[in-house]
């Protein structure tokens, strides 16, 4: 560990801002993709106009300004030769209480193409570093749906652990599904 | 149909004005332990008028999304704490409860207890939901006793999540889904 390690740059993605101009058009897209959505999303699945994810943007950084309990990266790959930066997901810290050194983090990679190229594996990993050694929480916490098979193996690998099985909590395609609480302590990591 | 849906044996739950809300929590809050045993958050004294002022943003928002009551003694009509569901996912059928009991006198007598079970009558037979959940730290055993005994079962733990008295305690998960409290129903007659 050494101050010089870049926090928002890894070899495949980094953490950046968000780009209140060009970001919502992507991610609307990928509110189409009710697979997608169902994924990161606890609520009823819609897809959101390129207007409907500024407003949500909007949100997000009013809400990391004000409350200061929670942070959010856009990710984006890595420029290569040739080959442009370009939108692939998020990563966000919430629901961060700092008398008990604990949050909240989830991510999501959009486009389907981007998936299993290790940018979810990086991402986690940098945001595990962010929190425990820029923000100095104590622990995490990922809360996963059953069905969300590929995000449990990604949590798992990463040091998570299953700590609670809200049972059938979730109703989707005409089955409940148990809601699975993740967690990983700050000495686990190290 | 059931004409007692807010009545238990002990308790009962009600709806009181905002000023009489806002005068009791403002009261129960300079009660340190309650408010640890209520909140993670930092425990802190409030005005009566700046829990007002978030009482009535609170019944503000969608009334759909939280049911909050108050508890009364039948005994002496008493207001002494205050039960809720929020957190409502309709399109899941869950939700959160969260119980206090501001009154320390009525600690430990079954009247929590009494207002869970009427709760969870109303959450599974008027909101038609399919579980409750609730979460309680670890070092209130009081508590986790009394959701044992409305019917609650344990779902896991997350660890460490508190830090309190220079020491760490667990955030213990419990739900009930509408079959086990149909099953409890029919056992108790």
């Amino acid at each position: 560990m050494s101050i010089e390690i870049p926090l928002f740059y890894g070899n495949l993605i980094c953490f950046t801002p968000i780009d209140r101009e060009k970001d919502p058009e992507i991610e609307s897209h990928w509110t189409h993709d009710p697979e997608y959505m169902r994924m990161v999303s606890l609520a009823p699945a819609r897809p959101l106009a390129p207007s409907g994810v500024k407003k949500k943007y909007e949100a997000i950084e009013k809400a990391a300004e004000e409350g200061k309990n929670s942070f959010y990266f856009a990710v984006r790959t890595v420029p290569r030769e040739g080959v442009e930066s370009r939108l692939a997901g998020f990563v966000l810290i919430d629901w961060i209480e700092w008398n008990n050194g604990v949050g909240n983090v989830s991510l999501g990679i959009g486009d389907p193409k981007d998936r299993c190229h290790g940018y979810g594996t990086e991402a986690l990993n940098m945001v595990l570093r962010y929190a425990f050694f820029e923000l100095n929480l104590f622990r995490l916490t990922a809360i996963v749906p059953e069905y969300n098979q590929a995000a449990l193996r990604l949590f798992h690998k990463a040091g998570f652990v299953e700590e609670v099985r809200q049972r059938q909590a979730l109703s989707r395609d005409g089955r409940r599904w148990d809601l699975i609480h993740l967690g990983i302590l700050r000495q686990e990591m190290e | 149909m059931n004409g007692h849906l807010f009545l238990g044996e002990q308790v009962r739950l009600s709806s009181d004005d905002p000023l009489k809300k806002a005068e009791a929590f403002s009261r129960w809050r300079r009660d340190s332990e309650f408010s640890r045993l209520l909140d993670s958050g930092p425990a802190s004294v409030w005005s009566v008028s700046k829990i007002k002022e978030w009482n009535e943003k609170y019944e503000d928002k969608d009334p759909y999304s939280e049911y909050f009551f108050t508890i009364h003694t039948i005994e002496d009509d008493r207001m002494i704490g205050f039960i809720g569901l929020d957190g409502i996912r309709w399109n899941h059928g869950d939700c959160w409860v969260g119980i206090g009991l501001g009154e320390r006198d009525y600690w430990g007598k079954g009247y929590g207890t009494d207002a869970m079970r009427i709760i969870l009558r109303y959450a599974f037979s008027e909101l038609n939901l399919h579980r409750v959940s609730l979460n309680v730290f670890g070092y209130n055993p009081r508590a986790i006793h009394s959701y044992e005994k409305a019917g609650f079962k344990h779902e896991g733990s997350i660890r460490q999540f508190l830090f309190r008295e220079g020491r760490r305690w667990d955030l213990v998960h419990m739900g009930i889904l509408k079959e086990e409290w149909e099953q409890n129903a029919r056992r108790d007659g």
